[in-house]
């Protein structure tokens, strides 16, 4: 409202027009709010633990809905069915697709298809037939409520949401495969339901229903689902594609994954086929080949954006539930509403019961109960539910009554389930380890062995599926990667591997660990009580008790990967498959051009092939430097100070220290560090190599000190005793190299040197 | 399966390997188009590199020490026969056969299993695990941010634990008497079961 000043036609100096600005303005401070209150969540830990963030989400959404009613104010009627399918479900969906672990998804597609399209449509079906049949009873008061209405407000809440529960999920370490079925199950039925919704709202509007509409619907069904897969497969193969050129115009390469995927998302819109299908595809395929061509930065930058997007989605979902909830005028019907709640959890469960039951002989790893019981009870209700029947067409005449009873279901089913899962999967889960003071040597062994085995299974690769991936490997390998990708080469996955997991951010893992814990005082003690005089410990009860804490916290899990892919609300963490490949790596080449800093390059003048040298290679040239001859002085840039100072000089080098290293002549640094362990700060310019003339090093001593010496201790502690140990070493990469040639940072063929035993 | 038949005609000495490892034709020819696949370079050898392919492995906190386990006594290749026999170790057992003690040791007996895993740790191969070739192995296994001294602690009291001659190293007899009963038996099941 502008200020009253009708009369004058004066120049108002101060005026305010809140009505232009106000539905945006809205929505930012909603956001904004929500953006808080999540930052408020995690500032106490404990909190998220125990309560699923959709619950706080609401939560908040409710007392702002309060203060709303109090003041008398509505909430902006910005929730229109444009809006949701148009601008506000892409991203969440997106999201889904992006981020879905494809190895796992595709070894249990057929389960989780199985789950989730008949599963959906079995709950729909059922709880819309059952709920048909209570509307007969006169008493309820509902009988205008005819089958199709039924069917379309079933459908509606079949759409599960399991967001809450993969976080719980993932904590318990539940198997495999009952975490990519629960997460691709949320995926996919929402697809199922968006159909459905589209399907019955169309058929609610018929006042009859005739058999061959039912078979034009299931017709409709495949056509929908199938078409939605085929149009995303054309956009991600048009975007991977594009992906191929856009070496030039690195700044808007995430520009590209958005818009190719929101076209295939409106396109299928257009044609009434499936959107959902559709963005998931494009998702899926783009993912896999785009990451290829891309940056590492716009990588990560497309990432933070899908994640970014989704959580204002989602928020914006949640907090109108939150509101609507206490602002609307309901229509409350305890009959139909406690039937509801009913029938749903009965269709669920017996659904998840029968289906188990058919699809168990199918599979290599069949469900058993227990999995069962976390299946059905992962069918939480969400932000689709809400928006869809909050979206509903008016002509519905009982409206109101579906958006109370789903706003019901919804928090019965985000607050009631959600906070009680953490705990029923505790007890259901409980490990029977023998607290046996004596089994600490048990649990290492074992844990060894555990891996070791699934080591060897995966040397035999999957028996039974691996047919048809293979051969899909080969096309791919030999044909659309051709296509679709630059610069192809065939490269080994462990470079692959470590080019997605942006090795640069292997720095930040060492920050953690040399900044937060005990390391500096532990290793001054370390370097104290070293010898083989040492007097044996004994151990009490209290330190075995920690120990087998440290242990059951702390080791590894069996392939870690799937479950890093966890939750909508965070980025899938991938730290420790980083910490392990860190670790593990023998040699890895690494292009001249991008190093920067301190590049060490060992050369043994006697038997080069021995050493682990960081040869740097050039785009193709890898052989190694035989004797002498160290390579052309590394156009070393230092990587922004700005970023991490300290981090960016860091060299970190992995050795092979062999007898032979050590002893031959000409090699710089593992002298250096075998001699002066305990060197402070200006091992930077000293271990330059002669020709790296033009590197500067702007060390700062603690950082580097601390982390090179953690580093040192830990690897070369060993190093005495043994003739062999692998330390890990390697040269930091420029933070915000860009250089055009090779865009991604340095890895190139890792070469495997066997380690080999030679005699002391 | 005619094709099974053709492939296994290609192996050499298929016979003599079938019957020292156990493994029924189709696992052989199931491993023959796995090693195939791996061997990119059609050169009838795997190299380590080869084996750098398999992603997953490639995640393992020891799987550069599995790999190294099929290449032992220096060299750096391994053929078809070496690498169907090291599997064959954790082939699943037929429990019911009376075994003949005449016979030597089933190739994927508890044993076998045991000694793959004590050369997982011992890569000097001196019979012993050392304490330092624990700690190695320890830290490998465990996240970053367990500390030095943490990993020392636990390393000792294993070998205290199993350490029966006080010489504070594992000999291949004392991790034998580990009690890994329940370990070995579900993994055993899951290989089986792919």
């Amino acid at each position: 409202f502008a200020f009253p000043n009708a009369e004058k036609s004066d120049l108002p100096v101060f005026a305010m027009n809140y009505s232009r600005i106000q539905v945006p303005f809205e929505i930012t401070l909603w956001v904004l709010l929500a953006s808080f209150a999540k930052i408020g969540f995690h500032i106490y830990h404990k909190v998220t633990f125990w309560v699923p963030e959709s619950c706080l989400l609401i939560s908040i959404g409710l007392m702002v809905g309060a203060i709303m009613h109090a003041v008398h104010e509505e909430p902006p009627s910005v929730l229109s069915y444009n809006i949701f399918f148009l601008y506000i479900l892409p991203p969440m969906v997106l999201d889904s697709g992006y981020f879905m672990p494809t190895r796992p998804f595709f070894e249990n597609i057929g389960t989780v298809l199985w789950f989730a399209v008949v599963g959906t449509l079995w709950n729909s079906i059922g709880v819309g037939m059952s709920l048909y049949g209570v509307c007969q009873i006169g008493a309820l008061e509902v009988q205008d409520i005819n089958l199709q209405e039924n069917l379309l407000f079933a459908s509606i809440i079949s759409a599960v949401d399991p967001v809450a529960v993969l976080n719980v999920f993932e904590d318990v370490s539940v198997n495999e495969q009952l975490y990519i079925v629960v997460f691709g199950e949320s995926l996919f039925s929402d697809a199922v339901t968006v159909v459905l919704y589209n399907m019955f709202t169309f058929v609610a509007e018929m006042p009859v229903v005739e058999t061959v509409d039912v078979f034009l619907g299931v017709a409709k069904f495949f056509v929908v689902g199938l078409g939605g897969l085929a149009f995303g497969l054309v956009f991600g193969f048009v975007a991977s594609f594009t992906t191929r050129f856009t070496s030039n115009v690195r700044e808007i390469e995430p520009l590209f994954i958005f818009m190719y995927s929101y076209l295939a998302y409106l396109v299928a819109e257009l044609f009434n086929i499936s959107s959902i299908m559709a963005i998931v595809t494009c998702a899926l395929t783009m993912k896999y080949y785009v990451e290829e061509n891309v940056t590492q930065r716009s990588c990560t930058t497309i990432r933070h954006v899908v994640k970014m997007l989704s959580s204002i989605s989602e928020t914006l979902i949640f907090f109108f539930l939150g509101v609507v909830t206490i602002t609307t005028e309901h229509e409350w019907n305890w009959g139909y509403i406690l039937f509801t709640l009913l029938f749903a959890f009965l269709w669920r469960g017996l659904g998840i019961l029968v289906l188990t039951q058919i699809i168990n002989p199918f599979r290599t790893i069949p469900f058993n109960f227990k999995d069962q019981f976390m299946l059905g009870y992962s069918g939480l209700r969400g932000a689709v539910t809400f928006a869809l029947v909050f979206t509903l067409p008016d002509h519905i005449v009982r409206k109101k009554l579906f958006v109370t009873a789903t706003i019901c279901i919804i928090l019965f089913t985000v607050f009631i389930q959600g906070i009680s899962i953490r705990p029923l999967v505790e007890f259901i889960n409980v490990r029977r380890t023998n607290r046996n003071l004596d089994t600490i040597n048990v649990e290492v062994h074992s844990r060894l062995m555990e891996h070791a085995i699934a080591g060897i299974e995966d040397i035999c690769g999957q028996w039974g599926h691996y047919y048809w991936k293979d051969k899909f490997m080969k096309f791919n390998n030999q044909i659309l990667r051709k296509i679709l990708i630059k610069d192809n080469q065939a490269e080994s996955s462990i470079v692959a591997l470590y080019k997605k997991l942006e090795l640069q951010n292997a720095m930040e893992i060492l920050d953690t660990v040399s900044e937060g814990t005990s390391t500096a005082p532990s290793v001054i003690s370390l370097r104290k009580e070293k010898g083989p005089g040492k007097p044996k410990r004994k151990f009490v009860a209290a330190d075995l008790r920690k120990m087998h804490d440290i242990l059951s916290k702390n080791m590894y899990k069996i392939r870690q990967q799937t479950t890093e892919y966890t939750t909508k609300h965070s980025l899938p963490n991938d730290s420790h498959t980083k910490e392990i490949l860190i670790r593990r790596h023998g040699t890895i080449r690494r292009s001249l051009r991008e190093l920067c800093v301190c590049v060490c390059v060992y050369h043994s003048e006697s038997k080069t092939k021995l050493t682990t040298s960081l040869f740097l290679s050039d785009n193709g040239e890898d052989e190694t430097l035989s004797g002498g001859g160290y390579p052309s002085a590394p156009r070393s840039r230092i990587g922004q100070p700005s970023r991490s100072s300290s981090r960016v000089s860091l060299p970190l080098r992995r050795l092979d220290t062999l007898t032979e290293v050590s002893s031959s002549a000409g090699v710089d640094l593992v002298d250096e560090r075998s001699g002066g362990r305990g060197r402070a700060g200006g091992r930077g310019k000293s271990r330059l190599n002669s020709s790296s003339s033009d590197s500067r090093v702007p060390a700062p001593p603690c950082h580097f000190d601390s982390s090179e010496v953690f580093h040192g201790n830990r690897d070369s502690m060993p190093e005495q005793e043994e003739p062999l140990s692998l330390s890990v070493t390697w040269a930091e990469e420029p933070s915000d190299h860009d250089d055009s040639s090779t865009q991604n940072p340095l890895l190139r063929r890792p070469r495997w040197n066997p380690v080999k035993p030679k005699n002391p | 399966m005619g094709s099974t038949n053709s492939t296994l005609s290609k192996i050499p000495n298929v016979e003599e390997l079938m019957r020292e490892t156990g493994f029924s034709p189709a696992h052989i020819v199931r491993l023959y188009d796995r090693f195939e696949s791996l061997d990119k370079e059609k050169t009838g050898h795997l190299r380590p590199e080869d084996f750098g392919a398999i992603n997953r492995l490639a995640m393992n906190p020891i799987g550069d020490r599995i790999i190294g386990a099929f290449f032992s006594s220096g060299q750096d290749t391994v053929d078809f026969h070496s690498f169907v026999r090291i599997l064959a170790h954790f082939r699943p057992a037929e429990n019911n056969r009376p075994r003949d003690p005449s016979l030597p040791e089933p190739v994927n007996s508890r044993i076998s299993k045991l000694k793959f895993a004590f050369q997982l740790y011992d890569l000097d191969k001196d019979g012993k695990i050392s304490r330092a070739e624990l700690l190695q192995v320890l830290r490998s296994m465990m996240e970053m941010q367990v500390t030095e001294e943490q990993l020392e602690s636990i390393a000792d009291r294993t070998i205290q634990e199993a350490d029966l001659d006080r010489d504070d190293a594992i000999s291949f007899e004392e991790f034998r008497k580990v009690p890994l009963g329940d370990t070995l038996t579900l993994t055993q099941q899951r290989v089986a079961s792919k």
